[in-house]
């Protein structure tokens, strides 16, 4: 039963790929029919870091992750994980990797702890190698008290820390997680974020996909913003920011008389204070260096704004100036 | 079997073992009722007059290897739609097995590979009933229980793969009404297939329960040819491979996109 080559490692396994990386995609497709879901993306995600997908719904995000994952096979380009072709060495991959799915797959009836026994024996664990690593599993996500109920009482938060146990079951170099805090709340997500952040330190890589702005500037060293099935821009949380936005936001709400006559004249008023002015449909966002500034110029001119509020600029900001979205609609 | 397809199997067991006690009690209960009703209520009007069609045997003996065949076939049938469905889109379970080293080659073994293991308890449970109702009459009835598992085999692969095409449990409902529950009336396991009028016996014979019924019956009372029994064997063994193969394209195409 062991001797079964695909849990051992792959002739390339070994081998660098591509420019070191852990994972090199160029050109990478992925068409449903006529349907083009990811279209000809380049990336490359190096070892040790944390790599993001930021993009809306739609973007190709779960896609491209199920591609990586060994799971969907590309329509076309370049893709190698871990050094290997998923078309050729999928099951060698899958062995190595962990994946946290966008839509959960645990087994409802089945109890915690045996969704992660069961889960650990896929990869040929022996059994009591499986349970050992399961109990430690269940006291890294804050589980153990549950391990014996079954999953579906579970809130949705624990149901993502137990999937995100049953992944690290194969000791997994490379962890792919597909949105794995939507739908929770603030504090579920930080004890995610926190438990994301000692793998990263323990030299795990992460590749994930969000359409949180914050999570995305929390986790990523570096990401990539997806929209309608391309990369728009890449790099780190900082530089996308310094490049495609400004340092502070201005922010203003105004009655919704006003906002028509205003056409042009910020612009105007603002001339030389401001880099950008946005128009969305509840606020204006004045793009400037110094916001407070640019705040004072525009109370010196006689408007009222309802409110007016100065920040810093954040993903969301060049995911608006990339695209001209929102990136949560 | 490969490796990971004896972990699907694994976790098919583990499933199980939360419905076990009922399936069990189930699998006594069911032959034991038949038997009774049917075999030694309705036997003995039947017997009155003389049994010539039966082959000279009394009702329950000509019934139990006939109820046999058609018990597999709706274990089997059941096993086949409803449970896949589950691993395909309720549970997701299969899903989660190729994000692993499984393959969707390891999954349709490991699954029918349970399947056939479950028939075997349904079989030895049933033939052991059988065999309490003293509606046997030759030792060779212990082979009826490979029979009776090769015959559920016969149904489950092809309705299986049938099971990966569908998006939801109505064409199961559909199933059972047109083609499981008129099998288990018409492919001889009540009567011999001859009492049927002329035109509908040649559809009774290229269907894979006639045949299992047949080759239950000629070990039961331990008649019958061994050129028969190959001719019967032979087309359930065919059902067993044309499912298997289609099995292996459904539920690719259903499961890796
Ligand atoms: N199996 C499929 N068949 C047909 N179209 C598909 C399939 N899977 C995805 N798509 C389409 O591909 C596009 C991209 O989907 P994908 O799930 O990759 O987006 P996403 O970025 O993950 O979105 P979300 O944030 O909503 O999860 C969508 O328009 C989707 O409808
Ligand atoms: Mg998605």
């Amino acid at each position: 039963m062991t001797a079964d080559p695909r849990y051992h490692r792959g002739p390339m396994a070994q081998a660098q790929s591509p420019e070191s990386s852990l994972i090199h995609a160029r050109g990478l497709t992925k068409r449903f029919g006529d349907f083009t879901a990811v279209d000809a993306i380049d990336f490359d995600v190096a070892p040790g870091e944390a790599f993001g997908f930021l993009g809306p719904n739609g973007a190709g995000k779960t896609s491209t992750m199920r591609m990586i994952g060994c799971v969907s096979p590309k329509t076309e380009g370049t893709l190698t994980v871990l050094g290997m072709e998923p078309a050729t060495y999928g099951p060698l991959i899958r062995a190595r990797i962990g994946v946290v799915p966008q839509e959960d797959t645990l087994d409802q009836e089945m109890t915690v702890r045996d969704n992660l026994v069961i889960y650990g024996r896929y990869f040929n664990l022996p059994r009591a190698e499986a349970r050992r690593r399961a109990d430690q599993l269940l006291d890294f996500v804050q589980l153990t008290e549950r391990a014996e109920s079954s999953v579906e009482p579970l809130s949705g938060g624990m149901k993502r820390r137990l999937t995100i146990a049953r992944s690290l079951i194969n000791e997994p170099s490379l962890l792919l997680l597909d949105e794995p805090t939507t739908g929770l709340d603030p504090q579920a997500r930080h004890l995610l974020w926190d438990r994301l952040y000692r793998l990263k330190q323990r030299g795990t890589t992460l590749v994930l996909t969000t359409h949180y702005m914050d999570e995305a500037e929390q986790l990523c060293d570096r990401l990539v913003v997806m929209d309608k099935a391309r990369i728009v821009a890449g790099g780190s949380p900082r530089e996308l920011i310094d490049q495609y936005s400004s340092r502070e936001v201005l922010e203003l709400r105004f009655a919704s008389d006003i906002v028509e006559s205003l056409d042009g004249q910020l612009e105007q008023l603002l001339d030389g204070r401001a880099e950008r002015v946005e128009r969305l449909p509840d606020r204006v966002l004045v793009y400037a260096a110094d916001g407070e500034a640019a705040a004072v110029a525009v109370h010196a001119a006689g408007l009222r704004p309802e409110s007016s509020l100065v920040r810093r600029s954040t993903l969301e900001d060049v995911f608006l100036r990339l695209t001209g979205r929102s990136l949560i609609e | 079997m490969t490796a990971p397809a004896v972990h699907v199997f694994e976790h098919r067991l583990v499933s199980y073992r939360r419905t076990f006690r009922g399936s069990l009690f189930s699998s006594f209960l069911q032959p034991a009722l038949f038997l009774t009703a049917m075999g030694v209520g309705l036997g003995a009007l039947v017997n009155r007059p003389g049994n010539a069609a039966l082959g000279g045997v009394s009702y329950l003996v000509f019934l139990a290897p006939g109820l046999l065949a058609g018990t597999a076939m709706q274990t089997a049938a059941f096993e086949s739609t409803f449970p896949v469905m589950a691993a395909i889109r309720w549970v997701r379970s299969y899903v989660a097995m190729l994000a692993t080293p499984i393959g969707v080659n390891d999954i349709v073994i490991g699954q029918l590979a349970w399947i056939a293991v479950r028939l075997t308890m349904v079989a030895t449970i049933f033939v052991a009933i059988m065999t309490l109702f003293g509606a046997t009459h030759s030792p060779a009835i212990l082979l009826a229980i490979p029979v009776a598992v090769l015959t559920g085999m016969a149904f489950s692969a092809p309705i299986a793969a049938f099971s990966a095409t569908q998006e939801n449990a109505e064409g199961f409902n559909m199933l059972f009404r047109f083609v499981i529950n008129p099998l288990f009336l018409f492919s001889g396991t009540f009567f011999p297939v001859g009492q049927l009028p002329a035109l509908l016996q040649p559809i009774a014979y290229v269907t894979p329960l006639y045949h299992g019924v047949a080759l239950a019956r000629q070990l039961s009372l331990g008649t019958g040819t061994v050129s028969e029994a190959i001719l019967h064997g032979g087309v359930l063994v065919a059902f067993v491979v044309v499912g298997v193969v289609a099995c292996l394209i459904t539920f690719r195409q259903r499961l890796v996109k």
